[in-house]
């Protein structure tokens, strides 16, 4: 195990879900989990509709479908959110201000990029259309669907929520 | 400091969006505040200009339909027929009867649809948010029914030119009569009992937004907003499409020309929205649903097209190329969605593809009406006046 540590320069698992830093003789154990557990328990997106797809993401977080019972809130501003869901069609005149929004996320802060629209553009490859909003945004899940529907809408929130659970270390601020 | 006379304050100028939760999309206004009044108003749109009549211009009539789709995406199937309207009179395509009647019953449906998410989310922007919940319920009503007619929930492309896509089944109406018989007594029993007398929405609204019938008609809106000032225009009743010289309905009109008048305006349409769909079921008559001129405007049966050569043959170049034999020539056709009055003017220049599709959209005119809206109102007041005019960004900057 000395030997081990000698070499090593990221956090090392000893056994499931106990990490060793090395150099530091610091032992990180359950606190990936409560963290990661609480980040997915109460994932904040940002109110913020952009064409069709918004109107399906309202539905979503509505009565019949309930986001609630996830602990997914919308907010308002992005000061408070985690997560920022593109909904809809990014024009370039858009794509400034989605920049900025994003900038003002405190870390962590995930993207989901809604419909075909966001993901690739989809129908609308004009002058005026941003192709993708991941050519300036670096997107964690895709939801494909012209709009999606409001399964698909949670099924890609629930994919957001067991990548951030493999998250390693996001806590710390020398990560 | 002592306080003297000859203080001086500056204006506050704030700019509204694109991101607030209240601007219904990405609607910017650049507010110049004295205090809490507001001095200027100044909307900004182009924030979603998709490019849609430049679009149009580069495919076939029949496959720039679902690019309407996604102007109004609330009330997907009025601009379909729009669209469709504007087509088979340019070509002079008559539409079977049938067809017609389904076309009016889904446009209703979708027109409820949009009111009732027009009422709720104002209704949430000025704190009222029960209704926001009650309306999205009924809504997925709405919505499944729009699925089992044709698989899609929102964006459907249900109309076709010269009829619809597919014929309704009887399973289909008779959840849509189930649906009629108890959506009024909902509207009465849960919508206006929460918010008609409700004393902090009256405060909001009465009063608030005053616009009078002559300035309304000067900024050319139409619609509830126009019907709410007093002026009897209605598309549907003044050159009759479709269906609607064959049933019956009134329409509301407002008084005041201020918010609460819309209000109720959009509240009794909703009604005579239902009225039309039972209407519809009732006297929907049977035959075709396409009209027969296939070869030349609109595509063959499906099941001729597996049998039939020719059939093939009428499907490929009316796919890839478009109709052949289009007429030369220009037409504007309106017809009325629930924001108002939407019309195409259409540009054929005999090839398979429109010259050039202009749109008129309601929501672009009604926003340009913003600022009469906030003449002398609060911060608080905008926000009202955002929900009243009831606008789509999709629609307004196309």
């Amino acid at each position: 195990m000395a030997m081990v540590l000698e070499n090593a320069t990221a956090p090392i698992e000893v056994e499931k879900g106990v990490h060793i830093i090395p150099g530091a003789n610091t032992i990180i154990t359950a606190v990936d989990k409560l963290v990661n557990a609480a980040r997915v328990g109460s994932l904040w997106p940002m109110t913020f509709g952009l064409a069709c797809c918004a109107i399906e993401m309202m539905t979503t977080g509505s009565s019949h479908y309930d986001l609630d019972r996830f602990g997914i809130i919308f907010r308002g501003s992005p000061r408070q959110s985690d997560c920022i869901i593109i909904a809809g069609t990014v024009t370039k005149k858009m794509a400034t201000v989605i920049r900025t929004v994003y900038d003002q996320m405190p870390e962590p802060r995930y993207v989901i990029a809604m419909g075909s629209c966001a993901c690739t553009g989809g129908v609308f490859d004009t002058y005026s259309t941003v192709q993708g909003v991941d050519t300036f945004l670096p997107v964690d899940v895709y939801i494909p669907g012209c709009p999606p529907r409001p399964e698909a809408v949670m099924e890609g929130i629930m994919k957001l929520q067991a990548k951030m659970k493999k998250e390693h270390f996001k806590w710390s601020k020398w990560r | 400091m002592p306080i003297t006379n000859d203080m001086k304050t500056k204006n506050l100028t704030i700019s509204m969006g694109p991101q607030h939760p209240a601007t219904h999309g990405v609607l910017k206004v650049v507010l110049e505040l004295d205090g809490e009044s507001i001095v200027k108003c100044t909307p900004y749109v182009g924030y979603l200009h998709r490019g849609v009549e430049k679009l149009a211009e580069s495919m076939t009539y029949l496959s720039a339909l679902p690019l309407t789709d996604r102007l109004d995406y609330i009330a997907s199937v009025c601009n379909n027929v729009g669209y469709c309207v504007a087509v088979e009179r340019l070509f002079g395509i008559e539409v079977p009867e049938r067809a017609k009647f389904i076309r009016t019953m889904t446009c209703e449906m979708a027109r409820i649809s949009s009111h009732i998410l027009g009422v709720a989310t104002h209704a949430l922007d000025i704190g009222a948010m029960t209704v926001f919940l009650y309306s999205f319920r009924d809504r997925e009503t709405l919505l499944d029914l729009f699925e089992m007619l044709c698989g899609a929930r929102l964006t459907v492309s249900y109309p076709r030119i010269g009829g619809v896509r597919n014929d309704v089944t009887q399973e289909f109406l008779d959840k849509l009569y189930a649906f009629t018989d108890t959506f009024p007594a909902t509207i009465e029993r849960e919508y206006e009992t929460l918010l008609n007398e409700n004393r902090i929405w009256k405060q909001r609204t009465i009063g608030v937004g005053v616009i009078t019938a002559e300035e309304a008609i000067n900024w050319g809106m139409t619609g509830p907003n126009l019907r709410g000032s007093g002026v009897f225009y209605d598309i549907r009743k003044f050159a009759p499409y479709d269906a609607y010289d064959k049933v019956e309905f009134d329409v509301p009109l407002g008084k005041n020309g201020d918010v609460y008048d819309r209000y109720l305006c959009r509240m009794e349409e909703m009604k005579q929205s239902n009225r039309i769909i039972r209407q519809c079921i009732e006297q929907l008559p049977k035959g075709a649903i396409m009209a027969p001129d296939a070869p030349k405007f609109t595509l063959p049966p499906k099941d001729r097209v597996l049998a039939d050569m020719e059939s093939l043959i009428h499907q490929f170049v009316l796919i890839t190329k478009g109709p052949i034999a289009a007429p030369e020539g220009e037409l504007y056709a309106s017809t009325e969605v629930p924001k108002g009055e939407l019309g195409f003017y259409i540009i054929s220049d005999g090839s398979g593809k429109p010259y050039r599709m202009r749109l008129r959209s309601p929501s672009f005119v009604h926003v340009s009406a913003l600022p009469v809206l906030c003449r002398d109102a609060m911060v608080a007041d905008f926000i009202a006046n955002v929900g009243t005019i009831d606008i789509v960004l999709g629609e307004c900057d196309r």
